[in-house]
């Protein structure tokens, strides 16, 4: 799916939800009226600090949790619909592989359960460990890898079915720096790729500003978006066009302290603050 | 260990003197007991009725030796239609109290009680309830003997699944059957081997020791019984060796299964160990 068809529709909407925990000392309001619309191809970051509900906002839209109040819609369907449906793929911070089963095995696993033949799974999965570099791997077991090639087997799971919503949660959180830098890089290359919309759950500043088109801050308790930051990166650039020397470039760290001090509840930090759109 | 370290005197042993090392320090071992022992009977002159030498032992096994093969092949049966039995039960009621809270609650204290009652205990009850020539009430101990640990291992390894695993089964909108088939059940796998290992011990002790309590003759433990009190203490003896044979070769059975299946297994947590003391 290519960029300019995906603009006309929305991958995600969510009007007003709300989501509140009923736990022993009573109850917490962990998303307070969030309305956020991703369109079709778009990358967005979810970016906070602990507690601030970025990641239950995209539990939500993967329908693992329950709104309390307001409505979601995925490409048009309810969250369980699109669920059942099999609309998005996902990944978590940890890689979640099933450690009795092999690097293809772990990425067949979809295709396996929604019943796809085996010529066809067989194909799709040596495709897919190409896409993601690890084709010499087929045959490992996961506890023979390193974390960040664990993560790259589990990214290439979620885009098993070729979804076009890809969803998630801090997947490079438990990586060092450099691998870091690497996995972020190879995921914007894979997702030009594939023309998938993203949802992507961070805490790191500089990576949800590499990675995306938009970047959504959020307050904790209850947790609110404070603030939608437009990277200039995306409109000025073609998702591929984002290389390594992006990240030494002057428009780069402008970004960066945009949504700092977004984060730090709009007041300038530092000097020469652009970008920044008070809603 | 005279032996052991005679063969291990230089230093830095090779992979391959270790592996023969662990092969030969046990049989060692062994045989310098067997030697003293010996030497204990027919030179320091111990009584041959308060313990009976190795080679008459071994004299009375060859003179009946048909017997032995018939006994243990018939306290063999009993205990592993007793293992089977248990460990089926212990794997399938497991399975419920994993699945429903209400069994679990039902089924907790009949298990605790099941576990404290010594079960060899039941044998003169139960050879009365099923008539003294029927080979029902020992297979009934061995089962009940086995079923505790099988039961206890596969609730634990049933409960082993981590949250990352059930939100990705439930993302893939996997049907219950098949989240156990690929999920619950590879998951408890170790789990119900090792409380399998742990019940073959059981089954062949419980088996054995319900024939002191009367019930058909021609088990080992009937043997060993009768034997003795016709004061023939090195058959008894001869038996007693037969029955350790029968254990050992349940447990290494039982051990060997376990290492087929787990060839590939995941080097992570090793399940917890319930053992139960022989009653």
């Amino acid at each position: 799916m290519t960029q300019e068809q995906g603009v006309q529709m929305t991958a995600v909407e969510i009007n007003g939800v709300d989501k509140v925990f009923e736990t022993r000392t009573g109850q917490v309001q962990a998303l307070d009226s969030i309305d956020l619309t991703v369109a079709a191809g778009e990358f967005v970051s979810l970016i906070g600090p602990s507690g601030c509900g970025k990641s239950t906002l995209m539990r939500l839209v993967a329908d693992l949790d329950e709104p309390t109040g307001g409505t979601i819609s995925v490409f048009g369907k309810t969250p369980r619909t699109a669920r059942l449906d099999q609309e998005y793929g996902i990944a978590f911070q940890q890689a979640g592989l099933l450690p009795w089963r092999t690097v293809a095995g772990n990425v067949a696993l979809p295709l396996e359960l929604h019943g796809v033949a085996s010529a066809a799974r067989s194909a799709r999965v040596t495709e897919l460990l190409d896409m993601v570099g690890l084709s010499d791997f087929a045959d490992r077991y996961p506890d023979q890898l390193s974390g960040g090639m664990q993560q790259r087997v589990a990214i290439a799971r979620a885009l098993a079915e070729q979804p076009r919503l890809l969803l998630m949660d801090e997947p490079f959180g438990a990586l060092d720096e450099m691998t870091r830098e690497k996995m972020q890089t190879e995921l914007v290359r894979i997702s030009a790729e594939t023309g998938a919309a993203v949802v992507f759950v961070t805490h790191s500043i500089p990576e949800a500003v590499f990675l995306s088109d938009r970047v959504v801050v959020m307050s904790p308790r209850p947790g609110r978006i404070q603030q939608i930051v437009p990277m200039r990166l995306g409109v000025d650039a073609q998702r591929a066009a984002r290389t390594e020397e992006l990240r030494e470039e002057r428009g780069f760290f402008e970004m960066v302290t945009a949504v700092r001090e977004a984060l730090h509840g709009g007041s300038p930090i530092a000097t020469g603050a652009r970008g920044v759109e008070n809603r | 260990m005279s032996a052991v370290t005679a063969g291990s005197a230089q230093r830095g042993m090779s992979p391959r003197t270790e592996t023969t090392l662990r092969i030969v320090a046990p049989i060692a071992v062994g045989l310098i007991v067997l030697g003293v022992w010996q030497f204990l009977v027919s030179v320091v002159g111990v009584s041959d009725y308060l313990l009976p030498s190795p080679a008459s032992i071994v004299e009375e096994l060859v003179a009946y030796w048909p017997s032995v093969v018939q006994a243990t092949l018939l306290t063999g049966t009993n205990a592993l239609l007793g293992l089977i039995v248990g460990s089926v039960l212990g794997i399938a009621l497991a399975a419920l109290a994993a699945r429903w809270r209400g069994i679990d609650q039902m089924s907790a204290p009949v298990v605790a009680s099941l576990a404290v009652i010594p079960i060899v205990a039941l044998a003169p009850v139960l050879n009365s309830m099923f008539g003294a020539d029927s080979q029902f009430g020992r297979q009934a101990i061995a089962a009940l003997a086995s079923f505790v640990p099988v039961f206890i291992n596969t609730l634990r390894g049933f409960r082993q699944t981590t949250p990352v695993h059930r939100d990705l089964m439930k993302a893939y909108a996997a049907s219950s059957g098949q989240v156990l088939r690929t999920l619950t059940l590879p998951t408890a796998r170790p789990f119900i081997l090792t409380g399998i290992r742990i019940a073959s011990s059981l089954a062949v002790i419980s088996a054995l020791v319900a024939e002191y309590f009367g019930g058909p003759r021609g088990g080992l433990g009937g043997l060993i019984s009768t034997s003795a009190a016709s004061s023939a203490y090195a058959r008894a003896w001869a038996y007693v060796v037969a029955s350790i044979a029968l254990g050992l070769l349940f447990y290494l059975a039982t051990l060997g299964l376990e290492r087929l299946l787990q060839r590939r297994a995941p080097s992570t947590t090793a399940p917890h160990r319930t053992t139960k003391g022989p009653t």
